[in-house]
């Protein structure tokens, strides 16, 4: 997976370039506007993280030149603008998500992999697995190592969101927002306390554990994770 | 386009009004003045005229042999009248008598007549520099046939007249002026009180913002203006307050996770450590700055909405939809703390931002499970208040929240125990911010609280179907 970072920010762009290198990702960084706008029209490229307001060339004019070079590659904006005149503009330009800085890097990553996600043709498993943990969404059953694991109806919702997110990192407000449908930043330990409950049904009794805690980012659901 | 231009200013409109009040009174009454001396005069001349028309008919009247005789008679007619002359001409024209050399032979033939004196035909007629009333009638009996044309000189009451219009004339624009001149004066020394306001009030700054106006030393008419002034001041300041007040805490709230950071960050590099107690280190900063930045963000978004930037999409949200959600949402949480959610009341439908009712209503569930014991319950009920309103209360068992906090108690970083400073949950903008939403959805919000329980009021608009 190939992605674009056009960020001017020296120490913002080295670390999201950094951080999504070391998520599995092949990341160019470009630190200019017009660096950004060449390698945007010249190469190819899965995702293109831009921030807008650039010394140069705005993210908005990249954004269009690319949408005017018939290239439909997913755009993300990054941008410290939070007014609704602003995320609506990005998102008529032709934008895919819009966020606001200051944001959390496990936000980003979220975001990119749902993006990611939407361009592949998805088929959605009913039975999804992992080490000896089945789930089967239609008849709403878990097993963990053949035995039955009964749980609420929102703990299967987070359990399903994790497993279908297998692997990645997800953030708190993430899993607010798709298993409750609270899109707003929560003082509440709601999240932890929900995660905490589940994996004393799902992890507890069992000598792999599945649900993982990375510190200062969220939670993730893996077989075998190296906690370094 | 449309320019705006300054109003009138207050002297100069009151000048000219009280000026065009003037000059149109004035003038009305010279008018009249000179109409009724007019009038008075003509009258006099009538009266003039009709007398000696009369003596003329009676001496015609009288039965005369010859034309010298009647001469004589008419010359006897008039006695003791000045300025008044007569002529008698006979039907066909001829002079019979006049009394002086002024001829108004032709006056005689040309005027129309009537038998008897007839005030109505009475004519002005200019000769020379004088001017005349003129009158011809006619005179009959069994014997001739006469005209008789009197006429009075009415020159010296011309020139009597005029005098009297220019003297008049000179009143009154005398007059006029005065007014005007007292009118300016007057609104200068009514306009006094404003400038030693005005004064007053270039004395007013940020540090000395309790000065207030004298109500007592104004004028009936400024009382109000220098009440609402007072009180104007009094909003001011208050705000100012709350405003120096605000940035002092801000800049608390700001230092003690910052001191924290750079402490542990100092303390973390002056030795060489293992590498977990450096994920430890960074784990915690990581922790203060997340506090730090969900702090000014939350700040961000309440200057948002004072600036009415936060635009609210209203939808109609179903109260058992909504706490049904937010239950579930908070269901862990309560168990874990084992208190018991209990929802109560009607299913209303009303207007809101779905987003922003959720977080209010999470923000304010979160403060109660705060302040509720073990074992107890919280308590959502909603009701339809006498006025048309849906009111969702949040109430939970707890201490009595001291008279004193509750009007403060959505102010920013406004905590009623200080001793509590720093609890896990943020920075104390949480009630400030329901506050702000509430009010973004047009909607308001009120705290009652005794020693049982304490009760969050949110009312919002009845959505009506």
């Amino acid at each position: 997976m190939r992605l674009l970072v056009v960020e001017d920010e020296i120490k913002t762009g080295d670390y999201l370039k950094q951080g999504l290198s070391e998520a599995g990702f092949q990341v160019s960084l470009a630190r200019n506007g017009l660096d950004g706008h060449h390698l945007a029209m010249t190469e190819l490229f899965d995702i293109i993280i831009l921030d807008v307001m650039l010394p140069d060339v705005s993210g908005w004019r990249i954004l269009q030149s690319i949408r005017q070079a018939k290239n439909d590659t997913p755009v993300m904006f990054l941008s410290a603008r939070d007014s609704i005149d602003d995320r609506v503009k990005g998102l008529e330009l032709g934008a895919d998500d819009y966020l606001i800085k200051p944001f959390a890097f496990a936000e980003v990553l979220a975001r990119v992999r749902t993006l990611i996600r939407r361009r592949g043709t998805q088929t959605v498993a009913d039975i999804l697995t992992i080490a000896d943990l089945e789930m089967d969404i239609p008849k709403r059953k878990i097993q963990r190592a053949g035995k039955r694991i009964l749980l609420s109806n929102k703990e299967f919702n987070l359990l399903e969101l994790l497993l279908r997110r297998e692997g990645e990192v997800l953030p708190r407000s993430l899993i607010a927002s798709q298993v409750w449908d609270m899109n707003f930043d929560s003082d509440t330990n709601v999240i932890d306390v929900a995660i905490r409950r589940l994996r004393g049904k799902v992890d507890d009794d069992f000598e792999v554990k599945l649900i993982h805690t990375v510190r200062g980012m969220g939670y993730k659901l893996e077989a075998e994770f190296d906690e370094n | 386009m449309k320019i705006n231009f300054r109003p009138m200013s207050i002297t100069l409109r009151v000048v000219l009004f009280v000026a065009i009040t003037v000059v149109f009174s004035l003038t009305l009454i010279g008018t009249l003045i000179n109409n009724s001396i007019d009038h008075h005069f003509t009258q006099q001349d009538i009266g003039e005229l009709r007398v000696i028309n009369h003596s003329i008919e009676a001496t015609l009247s009288q039965l005369h042999h010859t034309t010298a005789q009647l001469t004589t008679s008419l010359s006897k007619a008039v006695v003791g009248h000045h300025g008044v002359y007569f002529q008698v001409n006979s039907q066909t024209g001829e002079l019979i008598y006049r009394n002086s050399t002024r001829d108004f032979s032709d006056l005689s033939i040309s005027l129309p007549t009537t038998l008897g004196f007839n005030s109505q035909n009475i004519i002005k007629h200019h000769v020379g520099k004088s001017t005349y009333r003129v009158l011809v009638t006619d005179y009959r009996n069994k014997y001739a046939h006469y005209k008789i044309t009197v006429a009075i000189d009415m020159s010296f009451h011309m020139q009597f007249l005029s005098q009297f219009k220019q003297s008049l004339w000179v009143i009154m624009v005398g007059l006029g002026l005065l007014v005007l001149l007292a009118a300016w004066f007057a609104v200068y020394q009514g306009l006094n009180p404003l400038r030693g306001l005005s004064k007053k009030m270039q004395d007013i700054q940020s540090d000395n913002f309790e000065i207030r106006l004298d109500e007592e030393k104004v004028p009936t008419e400024l009382i109000n203006m220098v009440r609402s002034f007072n009180l104007m001041l009094d909003r001011l300041q208050n705000e100012f307050l709350r405003l120096s007040n605000f940035s002092t805490d801000i800049a608390h709230e700001l230092r003690t996770p910052l001191t924290n950071i750079i402490t542990q960050s100092q303390v973390g590099l002056s030795r060489p450590r293992k590498l977990e107690e450096y994920q430890e280190l960074l784990f915690s900063n990581l922790e203060e700055l997340d506090r730090l930045t969900k702090m000014v963000s939350d700040m961000l978004w309440l200057a948002k909405t004072q600036n009415g930037l936060i635009k609210p999409e209203q939808q109609v949200l179903n109260s058992d939809a909504e706490i049904a959600a937010l239950f579930e949402y908070f269901d862990a949480l309560a168990e874990e703390a084992n208190i018991t959610l209990i929802k109560q009341g009607d299913n209303l439908a009303f207007y809101c931002d779905k987003l922003h009712f959720r977080q209010l209503l999470s923000n304010l569930l979160s403060n109660a499970m705060r302040y509720t014991a073990k074992g107890l319950s919280i308590t959502v009920s909603i009701n339809k208040t006498i006025d048309g309103q849906a009111c969702i209360s949040v109430i939970n068992p707890g201490e009595k929240i001291p008279a004193e906090h509750i009007p403060y108690l959505f102010d920013r970083f406004y905590r009623p125990d200080k001793s509590r400073k720093r609890h896990s949950d943020g920075a104390g903008l949480g009630l400030a911010i329901v506050k702000a939403l509430v009010e973004t959805n047009a909607g308001k919000i009120n705290v009652t609280s005794n020693d049982e329980k304490t009760c969050f009021n949110v009312f919002l608009s009845l959505a009506t179907r």
